[in-house]
């Protein structure tokens, strides 16, 4: 079996617990505003590389000291990891078997089956919300929310580690009763260990250029520090979760 | 038995020396956390805030405060120096005043002539004079002998660095034997080495004899020194005080009589911790006396300064002296060696702030205890001024009393010590390989002669065979010429003082360098797996390559080209041990550049991996910046895979990261920094620097120093105060592979 990836990072600390190999996907089938890798979105791509699962768990498996040191392992991102949830089921097996932990990095816009699926073999989900808001989502992301919702209660209910991910975007999602509702969804979830807040920035702006595509977000400013430390103090006394910011 | 040695636990280092059965017999491992560090004292703050105004008066005169040209340093030439005699607890300076920097004449009179007018002083004729006529130099002894080769391949770059025109350094004296025994039982075990020597005359025991004689006169030399500040250190030390005092007026004295370019500390800060917990057993010191006893010894080790010429700084920026104290490691027993005073003097970074002297070595085992894996992660990120070392590596090939000379160069303390060569440009060697010799800078015949590579594409096959005949060649005037070198250095700078706290019977390493070991693999893998056509010029000398098609670059963790690194490694030490070494030395190899991979890019021509002519190499084992695409784990597996037993002079890799790339928390932070550690030496690697900073913070630092003193990064094997780099230099550090995501 054959897994499309866009690249691989074999040195990431802020995708969960520990020094961790991250592979990104290829493929996405939202159109996120915000996205800074766009080139991540088209299932073909040029840029894009096929690996057998041998392949990558090779290249996993070289980092286990580190792994280990530092209570690492592997993350799969995208992209939307889960559009080849096949392909990272079969990795999630080996590494169970190699005792690596297991994580994804998911916007959740999948069916319901196959986040079940994969549960047995997920040690941690890095759960992404974009929206509370099910119009607002549908403007952010070109789809509606109600999928991703359904599948972060579902993996709450299997007691599946639950790292929540919002991206801060002024004037789209950080309007008070968006949050605070997010906020006490969250609250609501004991599995939900944490909620990182991740400040837009615009570094992926010419990727965008690059692929022909209309960057609409040119005139929005990245939020300062100080509204993010308001912000984040403002989430973590309504969720009751610890909150970083990255 | 001595009195001063009262309570400590009695073992064979009572009977000769061994300071090593003393501290295992005698240590206390600390498995504590560092909430039990006090801060400076009112007299250190006191004490350093004037330093550190001298040190501002240093660096607004161009980086030398006052240099003294009259009177060439010996162990006993200048009258005793101070700060402020009523704020010093350690005392003892190089010259009368801190910071005036002496000329040492031994090494080489045209040097230290350079080094005067560099900064606007001149030594007395009389001086010259003497020199010229009475006293030949290490410098001129070698140039007396030099073969036209030799001054060729230095003057083209091939092999440069080498310690012909200063103090070689490397050397690390085993200092703990003065407070432990005294000098007087010292001088009495030389007098016994000596006297064993009385048999046959033949050249070993003529010369032996001379040179035990020398030691013990500089032993009494360094009593007198002593003496002069008021202390008699003829007998051992009684307590914590005389003891850090003893050792550091034996480092002094070795300083006053060479210049090495790294004068090393040794491994002394669990030595020190057992004169502590004695006199804190015994309530004659506090804890805050402690630290106060170290810091001040600290504040004495950063204030180190020998004169130099410009060209040495090109080599060697910033004006380090590499004061290396190596802490913590395992016993051979598995107890590992971490005691208080292991994070006392890791704290001086924070109650003095941080700088690139002592140049702070953690030997890293698996048996460190967690909370001081924690602290020193945690400094490292505060202050970039940490470089950590495989102890569980080193230890089985020296012992659990070693120090680390320099950066990466291992010995047993006492019993082990290195003739230091520099290192050759194995970059250039690939161009000589394809030029049949030729320089493709000058257009000198340098090397092996051949003719000139002939085909239009390069031939993996061929330009490896055309490289064993080139590298032979480069190994063979290599070694004859750290022969010279150091037969020179023990004939007219001989460190008598150094050896005295060694063994009589000492054992060498001849320690060979290599640089742009990252260029040279990339080269061969662009040959092997791309094309590469050669671009002539109008004599016919290959002076550019076109790379066609993609190949394998070293520092992503790609076995086709990480075995090139390997064997480029394997080959060049082979080579070497081909041609004897003088004293008997054992041939090592460390792959590590200082900051000269700026300076042997700039006399290297465009190479066949698609450097262009004049550009940096890649400091130590580094890959080449850039070049790196699949991430900081990728590149350090990478340099792993070289193994030790090929480089036993070490292999250097400096890595930089910024704050954010580490966690976003300081717990999460410190936790992947010490992952990151532990996993790069299971993983087999040797060294690592840590740098965690913003390349934006240097770039800030460039525009506006004064507001950066004390900004330390750590370059290839030591740290060093950022804004005292050139300009060409600082941009090479920023240029760095700074890991971050994106």
């Amino acid at each position: 079996m054959k897994g499309k990836i866009h690249s691989i990072d074999t040195f990431s600390t802020l995708d969960g617990p520990g020094i961790r190999t991250v592979i990104f996907m290829q493929g996405c089938a939202l159109r996120c505003k915000y996205c800074h890798n766009p080139d991540t979105w088209a299932v073909e791509s040029p840029d894009a590389r096929d690996y057998e699962v041998k392949e990558l768990m090779e290249v996993i498996l070289k980092n286990r000291p580190y792994y280990e040191a530092s209570g690492g392992g592997v993350t799969f991102s995208g992209g939307e990891p889960l559009l080849q949830h096949h392909f990272i089921k079969e990795i999630f097996k080996l590494c169970r078997q190699e005792k690596i932990s297991t994580a994804y990095d998911s916007s959740l816009y999948i069916s319901s089956q196959v986040v079940l699926d994969l549960i047995p073999f997920t040690d941690l989900v890095l759960a992404d919300i974009k929206q509370i808001n099910n119009e607002k989502s549908q403007l952010l992301t070109g789809a509606g929310n109600v999928l991703n919702l359904k599948n972060i209660r579902i993996l709450n209910e299997n007691k599946v580690r639950i790292w929540i991910r919002y991206v801060i975007l002024p004037s789209w999602t950080d309007a008070y009763e968006d949050l605070e509702k997010t906020a006490l969804f969250i609250r609501d979830l004991p599995q939900v260990e944490r909620v990182d807040l991740l400040p837009y920035h615009s570094l992926g702006s010419h990727k965008w250029k690059l692929l022909d595509l209309e960057y609409q977000l040119h005139e929005v400013e990245p939020p300062s520090s100080n509204y993010l430390q308001e912000l984040a103090q403002l989430f973590s006394s309504l969720s009751q979760r610890p909150v970083y910011l990255a | 038995m001595f009195t001063q040695w009262q309570d400590f636990e009695p073992g064979r280092w009572m009977c000769e020396i061994d300071v090593r059965d003393f501290i295992q017999r005698n240590y206390h491992p600390y498995d504590g956390d560092d909430s039990f560090l006090s801060g400076p004292s009112a007299r250190t703050r006191s004490l350093w805030d004037k330093c550190q105004e001298l040190l501002r008066r240093e660096r607004s005169r161009n980086g030398v405060l006052e240099v003294d040209a009259d009177i060439p340093i010996t162990i006993n030439s200048h009258p005793p120096g101070y700060i402020d005699r009523d704020l010093e607890l350690i005392v003892g300076l190089q010259t009368d005043s801190p910071l005036k920097r002496a000329i040492n004449i031994y090494g080489g009179l045209r040097t230290s002539v350079r080094a005067c007018r560099a900064y606007g002083v001149e030594p007395p004729s009389s001086l010259i004079d003497f020199f010229e006529k009475h006293r030949r130099t290490h410098n001129d002894g070698v140039f007396t002998v030099y073969t036209p080769e030799m001054r060729l391949a230095r003057r083209v770059g091939i092999i440069t660095g080498l310690p012909d025109s200063y103090g070689r350094g490397r050397i690390i004296a085993d200092y703990r034997r003065v407070p432990l025994y005294g000098i007087n039982y010292l001088i009495r075990t030389k007098e016994d080495d000596r006297d064993s020597l009385n048999k046959t005359m033949s050249d070993y025991s003529i010369q032996l004899r001379e040179r035990i004689s020398d030691q013990i006169k500089a032993l009494q030399s360094l009593k007198e020194m002593a003496a002069a500040y008021g202390f008699d250190i003829s007998q051992p030390a009684a307590n914590t005080r005389e003891a850090i005092q003893w050792l550091y007026f034996a480092y002094l004295g070795a300083i006053k009589e060479q210049n090495g370019a790294a004068m090393s500390l040794g491994r002394v800060a669990t030595f020190l911790d057992i004169y502590i917990e004695r006199d804190l057993e015994k309530g004659i010191i506090n804890e805050e006396a402690a630290q106060e006893l170290i810091d001040q010894l600290v504040i004495k080790l950063r204030l180190v300064r020998h004169l130099r010429t410009p060209e040495y700084s090109e080599l060697f920026a910033g004006d380090p002296n590499w004061v290396t104290e190596s802490i913590g490691g395992a016993g051979v027993d598995g107890r590992h060696l971490v005691t208080k005073n292991s994070y006392r003097i890791l704290h001086t970074l924070q109650n003095l702030g941080p700088a690139p002297e002592p140049n702070m070595t953690i030997l890293w085992s698996k048996n460190l205890p967690s909370p001081f894996i924690n602290f020193c992660s945690r400094l490292s990120i505060k202050t970039s001024s940490i470089q950590y070392e495989n102890d569980d590596l080193m230890r089985p090939l020296y012992g659990d009393d070693y120090g680390i000379a320099c950066c990466v160069s291992a010995m047993r303390l006492g019993k082990e010590s290195q003739l230091f060569g520099a290192r050759c440009n194995l970059a250039k060697l690939l161009l000589y390989a394809i030029n049949g010799g030729i320089d493709e800078m000058t257009e000198d015949q340098v090397g092996r002669e051949m003719p000139v590579y002939e085909g239009e594409y390069l031939d993996f096959d061929q330009v490896m065979h055309r490289l064993k005949i080139q590298m032979d060649w480069l190994a063979e005037l290599y070694v004859n010429t750290m022969n010279i070198i150091h037969y020179m250095h023990d004939r007219y700078a001989p460190e008598n003082l150094q050896m005295a706290m060694h063994d009589s019977d000492v054992h060498y390493f001849m320690a060979f360098g290599i640089a742009g070991l990252s260029v040279a693999a990339d080269s061969l893998s662009a040959i092997k797996y791309a094309r590469v056509k050669t671009v002539r010029n109008e004599c016919g000398i290959i002076r550019d390559f076109v790379i066609e098609g993609e190949y394998p670059r070293y520092g992503n963790d790609d076995d086709r080209v990480d075995e090139l690194v390997v064997e480029l490694v394997r080959m060049f030490i082979k080579y070497l041990k081909k041609y004897p070494a003088y004293r008997n030395a054992e041939h090592t190899l460390s792959v590590l550049t200082i900051t000269s991979n700026v300076m042997y890019g700039k006399h290297t021509g465009t190479t066949p991996d698609g450097r262009k002519r004049g550009e940096a190499l890649a400091p130590g084992a580094n890959p080449l910046h850039g070049r790196e695409e699949k991430g900081a784990l990728a590149a350090c597996n990478s340099v792993a895979k070289i193994p030790y037993k090929y480089a036993r002079d070490g292999i250097s890799f400096t890595f930089s990261i910024v704050p954010d790339s580490l966690g976003k928390s300081t717990a999460e932070q410190v936790n992947n920094l010490r992952g990151l550690l532990q996993g790069y030496f299971t993983k087999g690697g040797h060294h690592m620097n840590v740098n965690v900073i913003h390349p934006e913070v240097l770039k800030e630092a460039m525009e506006h120093p004064e507001q950066y003193p004390d900004l330390t990064i750590r370059v290839s094997g030591y740290a060093v105060h950022f804004i005292k780099l050139s300009r060409e230099q600082q941009e090479e550090v920023i240029a760095r592979t700074f890991y971050r995501r994106m």
